[in-house]
C-alpha cells in the first residue's frame, strides 16, 4: 500500500504503481462523463503549498482535488520573505496544521522540503516537486502515458536525455521506470550527469545517436538557458547539435517509438519543433494524464473505501 | 585557599605518562602532589572511585557568538557548556560581529571570558580584516595584546587568494603566530549543501566535493614549507586531507590538524532525512572518510579533537535544508562521543583520547597551564565516569542553542567534576554558578 505521504518514487513498489495507474484509468472514465465529479473527498481540505510558481502542476492538482469534491486552498509562499518576517518553514507547517488541512501538496525549490514537512504535520504530504530531488507525480503520469501506448512497461528501452543532474523529473522517472522493469539509459554530457548515477540502476552514456534505433521511448529534459552560463556546455547550439532531438535523429527511431518531454519545452534546443509536433510525441497526452494520475493518488491516499463507480 | 584531595581516581596524564589509581592533592589552585594513600589535614575530600581524572579538556575550535549573536550563545553560556563538557580552556573563533580582527575586539572577548570565569577563553584572531581575505588583520597587535593571540584563522572561509595566504604566513612567522585554515576552495564548494557523492546526487542536494578541502590543504602545506610558518588545518574531514597531513608530517613540516566528533561519528548517510541538524561545514563525509579520520586520530596524524561548537537559533534550523545554516553544538557531547565512538570500540586507548582532547591541543595553543597534571601546574582537570551512560537531551544542554544531531542518543562517558585553576566549576555534573567571579 502507498504510505501516508508520497515523497519519493522510492516508496512505491511495482504493485503500488500498478494500483495507482489502474485507478487512474478508472477515474479517467469519470472525467469523460458530463458531470465530472465524484463525492469521494467531500468535506476534506487539500492545500496546494507552492513555493515555486508552477501554474500547470498547481492547476492539475487543484482540478484533481475538485473533481473528487475536496475543498482546495492555494497557498503561494516565498521562503525568503517569510523568513524576513520572522516566520520559518516550520511555522508555516504548523499554521496549516492548525487550519486542519487533510493533505498538503507541496512544491518547493529546496530539495527535501516535503520530507521536513511530513515530519511536522499530521496531514498527508504529496511532493509536487522539490528542488533537484524528485517529482513523483510527474513520473507516475509519464508511466501512465507509456503504459497506455505499450500496455507493458517491463523490458522497454528508455533514454532520458539532457540535464539529469539538476532534474527532479529524471530522478523520479529513473526510479519509477526501473521499478517497473524498464531499461533506462541516461544520455548527455558528463557535466549534466551525476558521476554516481550508475548506482541508480541506469546505464550512462554520452552519445545519443548509437542508441536511437533501439529505443522505445526518448525522454527529453528541459535544458535551461542559464546552464550555458555555468559552463556546463559551450553553447545551446552545440548542445542541440549533440543531444537535441531533431527530425533527422527521430527518423532513426523505431516506427512505434515515443518522444516525451515534461514541459515546458525549449524548442530548438533539446527538441526540434517538428519533433514536438510529430505523432510520436505524446507531450499533450502527458498533460491530460496528469489529472487522472493525481486524482488517483488523492483518491487512494485520502479517500474512504467508496467504489469508483459510485 | 583550601586544600582539596581527589581520591581513588584513575589518573590519566599522557604528558607525564601517568595511568594509575592515585590521589591528587590540590592546594592554592595548583597540583601539589599525586600519589597513593595521601592524607592532608583539613582537606576537602572528593572521592572519585571508579572515575578517571585527566587534565581539563582543551577545545581548539569554539564559536562563542559574542559579540554579535548573543541570542544564540554568550561567552558565559558557552563557558558553562564547556565546563559541563569537561573543558578548562576553549579557543574562541573570530567570526563574531564585530570580527575579532583587532586588539580591541580580542581583548574585549578575553576580558569577558575572564569575567565568566568558568574556563580559560583563549582568543583567536582573524587572518584578514572582516574575514574578507583581502587585507591583513592587525596580526601583530593582536599577538601583543592582553589576549596574546597565537592562533589566527578566517574560519568559516578559506583564504582563496594564494598570494595573500603566502604573505600572511610569512608575516605570522615574525609574530610567532599559527596560521589555521578552514580548507575550502569556494569556487568548488559554492552553493554546496552536503558532501558531493552518491547520497547528494540521489537527494538532489548540491554537493561540496572532497577536493574543495584537499586542494586548499595541499596548497597550504606547500606554502607552509615555503614560508616556514606553523600551519594548523581546522576540522579535517576527508581521507585525502588526512593523507596530505600524514605526508607533510613525515616530511618534517610543522603542520598540525584537528578533527571533530561529528566527523568521526556520523556519515553523509544521516542526511537521508534532510535534517538540518546534520548540516555542517565541512560536511559529513562517507564511511571511507570517517574511517580515515579515525585512523588519523589513532596514528597521531590528527593531533586534536576539536568541537567546532557552532550554536544556531532554533528558528534558523527550522528552515528548509538549503536555507538552514551549517553547524552544531558540541562542547557537551565531545568527551562522550570520543569514549563511545573511539575508546569503547578500541580505536583509541583512554590515554590517547586524553592526548587528543587535552594534551596536544594545549601544546599547540601554547597553554602551559593546561593539558598536564604535572606537579606545580595550575589545577585544571576533569573527573569523568567512562562507563556511565546518559541520553542527550537538547533541552538539558547548558549552551543557549540546542542544535545537536545527537538528540536521543545514548552515550557513554559522563563528566562528574571539572576543576579550573583549582576551583570546582562542575560538581556532580552540575555547573557551579559564579565559581570564580
Ligand atoms: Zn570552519
Amino acid at each position: 500500500m502507498i504510505g501516508k505521504h508520497l515523497l519519493s518514487m522510492n516508496q512505491l513498489t511495482a504493485h503500488d504503481i500498478t494500483q495507482i495507474l489502474d485507478t487512474a484509468e478508472s477515474l479517467r472514465r469519470v472525467t469523460d462523463r458530463p458531470i465530472k465529479k465524484l463525492p469521494t473527498l467531500r468535506g476534506r481540505t487539500v492545500c496546494n503549498l507552492f513555493y515555486e510558481a508552477s501554474t500547470r502542476t498547481r492547476i492539475s492538482f487543484e482540478l484533481a482535488a475538485k473533481r473528487l469534491s475536496a475543498d482546495v486552498i492555494n497557498f503561494s509562499a516565498d521562503s525568503r520573505s517569510s523568513v524576513a518576517k520572522g516566520e520559518s518553514f516550520k511555522d508555516t507547517a504548523w499554521t496549516l496544521e492548525a487550519m486542519g488541512v487533510d493533505a498538503i501538496i507541496v512544491r518547493h525549490g529546496s530539495s527535501g522540503a516535503p520530507h521536513q514537512l511530513a515530519q511536522w504535520v499530521d496531514a498527508h504530504v504529496i511532493n509536487a516537486g522539490d528542488g533537484a530531488h524528485e517529482h513523483p507525480t510527474q513520473a507516475l503520469l509519464d508511466l501512465f502515458s507509456i503504459r497506455e501506448r505499450f500496455k507493458e512497461i517491463e523490458g522497454l528501452k528508455v533514454a532520458i536525455v539532457g540535464d539529469i543532474i539538476h532534474s527532479r523529473v529524471a530522478r523520479s522517472n529513473v526510479k519509477g521506470l526501473i521499478t517497473m522493469g524498464a531499461e533506462v539509459t541516461l544520455v548527455g554530457p558528463a557535466t549534466l550527469i551525476p558521476r554516481e548515477a550508475a548506482s541508480w540502476g541506469a546505464t550512462i552514456t554520452h552519445q545519443l545517436d548509437p542508441l536511437l534505433e533501439d529505443l522505445d521511448v526518448c525522454y527529453l529534459l528541459r535544458v535551461q538557458k542559464e546552464r550555458q552560463n555555468e559552463q556546463l556546455f559551450p553553447s545551446l547550439r552545440e548542445y542541440a547539435n549533440l543531444w537535441g532531438l531533431d527530425a533527422r535523429r527521430m527518423s532513426k527511431m523505431k516506427a512505434d517509438a515515443l518522444v516525451m518531454h515534461p514541459g515546458p519545452m525549449n524548442r530548438g534546443v533539446e527538441i526540434a519543433a517538428e519533433v514536438s509536433e510529430s505523432p510520436r510525441s505524446i507531450i499533450l497526452d502527458q498533460v491530460a494524464n496528469g489529472l487522472a494520475v493525481r486524482m488517483s493518488l488523492l483518491y487512494l491516499m485520502l479517500g474512504s473505501n467508496e467504489g469508483i463507480d459510485a | 585557599m583550601s586544600d582539596v584531595l581527589i581520591t581513588n581516581g584513575r589518573v590519566v596524564d599522557p604528558a607525564t605518562s601517568l595511568d594509575e589509581i592515585a590521589d591528587i592533592h590540590l592546594t592554592d589552585g595548583s597540583i601539589a602532589r599525586i600519589g597513593t594513600g595521601l592524607s592532608v589535614a583539613g582537606a576537602e575530600i572528593v572521592d572519585v572511585t571508579g572515575a578517571v581524572v585527566a587534565p581539563g579538556l582543551v577545545d581548539m575550535h569554539t564559536h562563542l557568538r559574542e559579540p554579535g549573536r548573543e541570542d544564540e550563545e554568550t561567552i558565559a553560556t558557552a563557558s558553562a557548556a564547556a565546563a559541563a563538557g569537561g573543558y578548562t580552556a576553549i579557543c574562541a573563533m573570530p567570526n563574531t560581529d564585530p570580527v575579532q580582527d583587532s586588539a580591541s575586539v580580542v581583548d574585549q572577548v578575553w576580558a569577558s571570558g575572564r569575567e565568566a570565569g568558568l574556563v580559560e577563553v583563549v582568543v583567536s584572531g582573524a587572518l584578514s580584516k572582516g574575514l574578507k581575505g583581502e587585507r591583513m588583520a592587525d596580526l601583530g597587535e593582536m599577538a601583543g595584546s592582553a589576549a596574546r593571540v597565537r592562533l589566527f584563522t578566517d574560519d568559516g572561509h578559506g583564504v582563496q587568494d594564494a598570494l595573500f595566504a603566502r604573505r600572511v604566513m610569512e608575516y605570522l612567522v615574525s609574530v610567532d603566530g599559527i596560521y589555521a585554515e578552514h580548507c575550502e576552495v569556494e569556487a568548488l564548494a559554492a552553493g554546496g549543501q552536503m558532501h558531493e557523492g552518491e547520497t547528494s546526487h540521489r537527494l538532489g542536494l548540491r554537493g561540496i566535493p572532497a577536493e574543495a578541502e584537499e586542494l586548499m590543504a595541499a596548497r597550504d602545506i606547500a606554502l607552509a614549507k615555503m614560508t616556514g610558518c606553523r600551519l594548523h588545518l581546522l576540522h579535517v574531514s576527508t581521507a585525502g586531507t588526512v593523507e596530505l597531513v600524514r605526508r607533510a608530517k613525515s616530511d618534517g613540516l610543522h603542520v598540525t590538524c584537528e578533527a571533530t566528533p561529528h566527523h568521526f561519528t556520523l556519515t553523509d548517510a544521516t542526511l537521508e532525512g534532510y535534517d538540518p541538524m546534520c548540516k555542517v561545514n565541512p560536511p559529513l563525509r562517507p564511511a571511507r572518510d570517517r574511517a580515515a579520520v579515525i585512523e588519523g586520530l589513532k596514528d597521531g596524524t590528527i593531533d586534536a579533537i576539536a568541537t567546532d561548537h557552532a550554536p544556531h537559533a532554533q528558528q534558523e534550523k527550522d528552515q528548509e535544508f538549503s536555507y538552514a545554516p551549517p553547524g552544531l553544538v558540541g562542547l557537551e557531547t565531545a568527551l562522550a562521543l570520543t569514549i563511545t565512538e573511539l575508546v569503547d570500540p578500541g580505536h583509541l586507548t583512554l590515554a590517547v583520547a586524553v592526548e587528543r582532547l587535552s594534551t596536544t591541543p594545549a601544546r599547540i595553543l601554547g597553554l602551559d597551564g593546561h593539558g598536564s597534571l604535572a606537579t606545580g601546574r595550575p589545577a585544571n582537570l576533569v573527573v569523568f565516569d567512562p562507563a556511565a551512560e546518559w541520553m542527550v537531551d537538547p533541552m538539558k544542554l547548558r549552551s543557549k542553542s540546542r542544535n545537536t544531531p545527537f538528540a536521543g542518543r545514548t552515550l557513554k562517558g559522563k563528566v562528574l567534576h571539572t576543576f579550573f585553576n583549582g576551583k570546582q566549576t562542575v560538581t556532580a555534573g552540575e555547573v557551579v554558578r559564579g565559581a570564580l567571579v
